[in-house]
Order: structure tokens, then sequence, then C-alpha cells
């Protein structure tokens, strides 16, 4: 029987969800004024927002579920019995649009399953991409889902049309990628980042003539991690990540709870998806980022080498190192700012400006926006001093929550 | 006392002229009523504002400016004296306004905040249903709800971004209409208007369902970025609680469903794409070079990105052996084409080198990231040691008449030999596999050299031992 728009549409949205990205900030500037329909470039809108907590900024949806792959982890792996389905290119045009002129979102985030051949498939892809470019002057903004088998040629294509490309890493260790998605291969996945990234260095280059190259996944590219399908700790994952950081420039690494899946694989276990180990996933990453962290030091809290699910990671770090604590907030670098807990980056701007004004003290902080109920035991002011507290053996106590009463039955 | 009546159209530029006018003449803050031209009458009697601008510059940078014109859109009646309050301060303290402490720098960027954050769930939370097009054009409608007076700054986004159709926002403030190209504001409908149906809702509908993960739910981080207040005028919104009630039972059915057998398609495309297994023993260099790819001998494949074969002439009589690749050759996969590599391949010319086969003692690029850089790191002897069957099988299938060691690690793979490289540099000794070995230095040891003469001396040296390579090979 046909399909509708309609039922494609349901099969291929929720195939689509495992993704986690659906980022549209920080690619290049352009709008329609010029021709065409769209603008992109300014902070990411998030159209709406459905009950998981996620944002909905792009139509985030597959070309088409049927795949020839058989990864474990994958609600459309070529052994799962879920119901197929495939959108023709003009659908997905078509879709993008009407939902963009109405205002429901900034953009297209394609990914697709593997038909036939990765290039094929690629190409596919590519001819969408190109389509909303150049038929319909689409200046919205454009994620493709990149294909790591697929040829050079072919994913340097995307880049011209696309603001980001993305390619899964898919699982932190290399061996699980093996065992659990056979059909890939680590050193492949990597090896495109590793184009993408010269790719995109390439176009930021002048050629002689001082001529700019096109414009190549302005918006850089990501990737994602699935956290909980393996045994990976959470050392692994952001020496991982930290990784990819240096070797391939990322924008991003998504990190995403493995949930269950309908149809699932009876290679994994079913259980709720670690929502708080992938929290605090994020949090180590941002620290990793903008805060100046090393992996390790972040990871090497615990012996365990996962992080601290009751506190924060910046907080578990601080409490292992309290020699460094108290610190003088009128006097400290932005570097040691940026280790108290409770401040931000934006609090130690503000700290920054506000101490050219004469001295901060403990309700400037306050107004300023920092957490003071965490920064206490670490900070100093003209008017305020830990005393004892930096070193108390309680203080960790201070900050996690009370361990619950185990049930019984 | 002076007394300010704002429009409802067209506010901002009467807020900014008449505070420009009263800052000139020094009027002090207190001084002044700020009105809304729907509000009642003021509390006292007021006197006509200064004819033309006073005897003071005014004077303001392009960041408070624009702080202020957004802090006017605020809904509290307060705004517009505090942004002349901070305009009239500025005047005398320029400082104030560049520390996030002061009281109401702080107020004001909280204001300012408010009213972004307004304007921005505007351009994330107005939908749009299509009207019957007049002309050529296609033609939109939405109803919105602002909380602050944000429409005017708000809709010039919605005319970038749509420019090639006509639209309409109404809200209770100002409607916005943006036809054939032009923006222009029009006094608020009386009622809210009727819009037709439009049938890309329903697909909306859809998608908004089925990108729903029901075991995930966290509706508090829902709430907080998609206000409840902003959901009467979301088509989206009257489905959630229907996607709730379900959320639970959908995932209890996931887990309790037992694992299915796969379909019957499944075991044939899965065989079709089995690779076929990699042979034990190589029998040419094209099929060792395939098997490296795939090498975990030692975990430095887990960290690089891939393997880097050796390449050049496999009839070469002169193969030349590097320590490992660095961050360059790690990220193109081919041996020698950093800055070493770089510098090598320019002796090597000055040298007259000629056919040959380039490669490295270790195969993958061992690093330690720090910062948003890969740092190098030198091979230890077990990752050399794993890696030497690969340079074995590069030695047997090359069959060079002579092999130049570059630095150390090379020095070590190749002899099996770890003394100090600087008494044996220049030297010729024997391969653990028999055959000549000279020895040299890497590269980067020049590019180390902080010294010129030095570093000088050490090029003189390594292209010495390259043309002396040269002649021995023939």
């Amino acid at each position: 029987m046909k399909q509708s728009l309609q039922q494609k549409l349901a099969i291929l949205a929720d195939a689509a969800k495992y993704d986690a990205s659906c980022a549209s900030s920080g690619t290049s500037r352009r709008d329609s004024r010029s021709g065409g329909i769209g603008s992109a470039g300014g902070t990411g809108i998030c159209h709406a927002y459905t009950p998981d907590g996620r944002c909905i900024s792009l139509l985030k949806i597959l070309m088409t579920n049927f795949c020839i792959y058989d990864c474990a982890y994958c609600i459309n792996r070529v052994s799962s019995q879920v119901e197929r389905a495939r959108f023709s290119p003009e659908e997905v045009v078509t879709l993008t649009l009407e939902f963009y002129r109405r205002n429901y979102i900034e953009g297209l985030f394609l990914s697709s399953g593997i038909i036939r051949s990765p290039d094929d498939t690629m190409a596919d892809m590519v001819r969408i991409a190109r389509m909303l470019r150049q038929d319909h002057g689409f200046k919205g903004y454009i994620h493709l889902k990149t294909i790591p088998e697929a040829s050079r040629e072919l994913i340097d294509e995307a880049g011209l049309y696309a603001d980001r490309l993305s390619i899964n890493i898919e699982l932190p260790r290399d061996d699980s990628v093996r065992q659990l998605a056979p059909q890939k291969k680590p050193e492949t996945i990597r090896g495109a980042m590793a184009g993408v990234r010269m790719s995109r260095e390439a176009s930021l280059d002048r050629s002689h003539t001082g001529k700019r190259a096109a414009k190549f996944a302005p918006a850089g590219q990501s990737t994602q991690m699935i956290v909980g399908a393996d045994g990976a700790n959470d050392r692994d994952i952001l020496t991982t990540s930290s990784r990819l950081y240096t070797g391939y420039k990322l924008r991003r690494v998504y990190y995403s709870a493995f949930s269950p899946i309908p149809d699932a694989s009876s290679a994994l276990p079913l259980v709720k998806p670690p929502m708080m180990r992938e929290h605090r996933l994020y949090q180590a990453d941002w620290l990793m980022r903008f805060y100046g962290f090393e992996a390790g030091e972040i990871a090497d809290v615990a012996p365990s080498g996962n992080l601290d699910l009751a506190i924060d990671p910046k907080l578990a770090w601080a409490l292992v190192n309290r020699q460094d604590f108290p610190v003088d907030v009128n006097r400290a670098s932005r570097d040691m700012l940026l280790r108290v807990p409770g401040f931000g980056t934006k609090t130690v701007d503000r700290i920054i400006a506000a101490r050219r004004s004469g001295p901060v003290r403990y309700h400037d902080l306050l107004r300023i926006g920092a957490l003071m109920n965490k920064a206490q035991p670490f900070v100093t002011l003209p008017d305020w001093h830990p005393g004892g507290l930096t070193d108390s053996d309680t203080l960790r106590a201070r900050f996690a929550p009370a361990p619950e009463q185990m049930s019984l039955f | 006392m002076y007394r300010v009546t704002l429009p409802q159209l067209g506010f901002a530029a009467v807020w900014r002229d008449a505070a420009r006018n009263l800052a000139s003449h020094d009027v002090p803050p207190e001084d002044i009523e700020w009105l809304r031209g729907d509000g009642g009458g003021g509390l006292f009697d007021h006197e006509p504002l200064p004819e033309g601008d006073g005897p003071l510059k005014v004077v303001a940078t392009k960041p408070l400016i624009d702080l202020l014109e957004t802090v006017i859109c605020h809904s509290d009646p307060e705004s517009r004296a505090l942004a002349y309050r901070a305009l009239s301060r500025h005047q005398n303290d320029r400082g104030a306004i560049a520390n996030p402490a002061d009281p109401l720098t702080d107020k004001l960027h909280d204001m300012a905040k408010s009213v972004r954050r307004d304007i921005h769930k505007m351009h994330a939370f107005v939908r749009f249903r299509e009207l019957e097009a007049e002309g050529e054009r296609r033609s939109f409608a939405a109803w919105f709800e602002p909380t602050h007076w944000s429409v005017e700054r708000g809709t010039p986004f919605f005319a970038k971004r749509f420019g090639d159709m006509d639209w309409l926002i109404a809200t209770p403030q100002a409607t916005a209409i943006f036809k054939d190209g032009a923006l222009r504001f029009a006094p608020p409908p009386e009622t809210r208007p009727d819009l037709p149906d439009d049938a890309s809702e329903a697909l909306w509908g859809t998608y908004f369902r089925n990108i729903f993960n029901p075991a995930r739910v966290k509706i508090s981080a829902m709430k907080s970025e998609m206000p409840v207040k902003y959901w009467k005028n979301l088509p989206e919104t009257r489905l959630i609680p229907e996607m709730l009630a379900d959320a639970e039972g959908r995932v209890e059915r996931m887990r309790a469903a037992m694992p299915t057998d796969p379909p019957k398609r499944s075991a044939k495309i899965l065989e079709r794409l089995a690779a076929a297994p990699m042979p034990d023993m190589p029998d040419s260099l094209e099929e060792a070079g395939q098997a490296a790819r795939a090498c975990t001998r030692c975990h430095l494949c887990e960290a690089a990105t891939q393997t880097v074969w050796g390449e050049g002439d496999p009839d070469a009589r002169l193969m030349i052996v590097g320590e490992q690749p660095g961050d360059h050759e790690d990220l193109q996969g081919r041996p020698f084409v950093g800055p070493a590599g770089t510098l090598l391949r320019e002796i090597m010319a000055d040298a007259g080198v000629g056919p040959v086969w380039l490669t490295n003692a270790v195969k993958h690029f061992k690093f330690q990231p720090r910062g948003k850089r890969r740092m190098h790191q030198s091979p230890d002897r077990t990752e050399i040691e794993h890696c030497q069957w690969w340079l074995g099988l590069e030695r047997r299938f090359i069959q060079p008449q002579l092999t130049v060691a570059l630095g150390a690690s090379a020095a070590y793979a190749l002899t099996g030999n770890a003394r100090p490289l600087t008494p044996r540099r220049g030297t010729i000794e024997t391969a653990r596999d028999g055959g000549p070995v000279l020895i040299s230095w890497h590269p980067s040891y020049l590019l180390r050299l902080r010294d010129a003469a030095q570093a000088e001396d050490a090029r003189g040296q390594l292209r010495a031992d390259l043309s002396r390579a040269v002649a021995e090979a023939a």
C-alpha cells in the first residue's frame, strides 16, 4: 500500500529522534533581502519544545529508514522489524519550505539510513540540499548527517550547501564500534572527520589573488556519541571527546543517553536512559571547552573514572583540589576565577569588568549572577572569608543531596 | 514638571528625541513624567518641553543607545524613566554603565534581557497560516501576544527572513504588515482575527508527536523554554497532554517486547556486506598496506585518525624511515607532509634523492590533547616493537639496498639498538633483518634547534648523509 506523506513523516521523524543535535546557530549571516527565502547566522531559534525537554529548531528527519547496516543500538538496523519508509527528494524539499514559511523551523537536519551504497545515499542527500539552495534560494539552516564511507568528493559537495556537517563517532571506544556496529570502521569515521576539517580549513584560506574560496560548512562539524550502550566509563568518553575536539576542530560533541528503542536488539540492555550521566558529561564537556580544564583533571577525580552524579564536575574537582582555594576574587586571574564553583564564564567576565570600578563585595557578586551558596567556601572577599569551611570534612555533604533510602522490596 | 506622552506606534523615536532634548537642558530625571498615549493623565500639571537643543551636548555610546532602546520596550511603566536616568547619569559618569555591579546598570540589563527574550520568543513562536494570495506573492498571517512593546523592534527580523512573501503579524499592541517588500505598522485589531485553517498544521502536529522521545520525559525543561503563557497560540501544544498520557505505556511496551526475528532480507544483505577476511601473511605490498589500515596491535590506533602507510616507488633501492606520522600526516593519511616532512623533501631534493620509499617506524600518530592542540609524544619501545611487523613487511617487499634511519626511534626500530643517536649519526649499522642502515637526524630535530648556526650544521649533515645514501644505494 502506498504511504501518505503524513505516514512517511510519522515514520521518518520517529526514526530521527535519537539524534540529539538540533543546533542552528553560528553559521554565516545571510537573509532573503537579496532574493530567495530565509535567513540564518544569528543565535539559533528553538521554535518548539517537546515534553522530553528537547528543542525543535530544525525539521529533523531521515531521508529513508531503510538501512543495510546492522548497528545494534539503532532502531533502523537491517535486522529490525520497524516499519520502513522513504521520502522522495521533492517531498523533503516541500516539507522543509512549507514548515519554514509558517515559522515552525529554522531549517533542515537531514540524516539517512544507508540504501544501496554509502555513495548512492550521500548523493541523494546532497541532491536535496542542492535543490533547496539552488532551485529555491533557501537561506535557512541545513545540517547534513554525513555518511563516513561516502567518497570525499560527495562530502566536499555537501559542505558547499550545508551549514553543518556531522559524522557520528557512535560509541566512545573503537572496540565497541567494531562489536556493535560491525559494518562501520572507527578509522573510516575519523578519516572522514579529518577530511571535513581539512576542506573547511582550505575554504578559509584566501588564494594568492586574495579571493576567498567558496564557503564550506560555515557552522563547522559535530558528532554524537551514545552513552550507556557499552562499558565505557566517563574517562573514556571525555578522553575521546578531547581527541575529537583537538583533532578535527569539532564545534560540539553530543552525548546521547542510550534509550530504549522499539524492536530492540537482544545485544543491549533496555534500561532507563542514564539522563543524569548525560547531563554531567555535558557539564564536563563545557569545562573542557570554555573553562580550561583537561579531560584528565575532571575524569580522574574519582578512581572509577566516572563523574560524580550527585554534584557537578567543577564542584567535584574543587573538593579534591582544596589546596588551591579559597581564591581572592579581587586579585585572582581569569583562569583561576573560571575554576571557582558557582562562577560561570559570564560571571567571570562581569567580575573582571566590575573590578575596574573598585573592589567587588559579596552583594556585588550576587547581583552579577554568581551562585554564592556554591562559591562561598571557595572565595575570599573584603567582606567574606570562608574560615574553616574550605577544609571542612562535611563540605561535600553541603552540596550533595541526602542519599535516598533504598527500597527494600 | 515635564510630561512626555509616547504614542502607540513609533514610540522609540519619540522617546529618543525627547530624552536627547531634555538631557541637553540638564533636566533631572525626577522632573519628567513618561506616559503612554493610551494611559490617563498625570498627577501633576506640566510645562511644555523646552524648545530646541539645550546648552549641553548629549553623548552616548552605541551599546548604551542600543541598551536604552531595548529597555524602553519593557512593559514596566518605569522603564522609560529608568532609561532616561541612565542617559542623564552618563553625561557626568561614563564608568557606571560599564560596571555590572552598579544597581541601575544591573536593573537596565535585567529589563533589556527580558525584552530580548520576549523578542526571541516572538521569533520562535509566531505561527503563520496561509491566506488566499491576492497576487503573485503568497500571503500569510499570524496572531501573537508579546509581553512587552516588542512589535516594532522585533518584526524587522521577519522582513529579512520572509522577503519573498507577504505577511502580517497582529498583536494586541500593533500590527506589523509586510507587503511587496515593505514593512509598516498599523494600530492593533479590535479583537483577535480569525485565521483560515492551514493544512500544513496537521503535518506539523505529526512531526511534533513523532520527534518526541517518550523515554526521556522532562516537562520542566519544556515549560521553562516554552512558557505556558504562549501555549494558547501554538497549534502543537494541544497535543502535549495525549503525548504525555501515552509516554510511559509506550516505554513499558518497548521494554516488554521480546526481540523479534530479523526480516528475511537482512541475512542476505549482511552477507553481501561482510568483508573478505584478511590473509595472515600478505602477499604483496598493497595487501600489506590494506591489512595495516585495520591494525590494532597496540592502542595507538584508538587515538590516531588512521594508519599512515609508506609511499613512494615500490622498486626503489633506497628507503627512508622516520619516527611516526605527525598532526598533518595523521589527518591526510600520508607520510612526511607536515613541517618536518616539507623540510625533509627540500633537503632530499638538494641531495639529489631519486626513487625512494618513505615510511615511518610507527604507523600511527601518538599525541596528548592539550588545550586546543595535539602535542606529539614519542612512541615507546613496545609501540615500536608492535609496529615492527609492518616495517618488516615493507622491507621484505621493497628490498632496499640501503635504509636511512631518521632519528632515534627509526634507528631503534631498524637496528634494535637504543643507544644515544649523536655518536652514531653518519655511521652505517646493520638492520635486524640484515642490510645496511645509515643513521641520521630526524628533520624535526633541525626544526627544534634554536641556534641558527647549529641548525645549519645539522641540515648540512642530513644533506650529506642523504647524498651518501644515494651513492651507496645505487
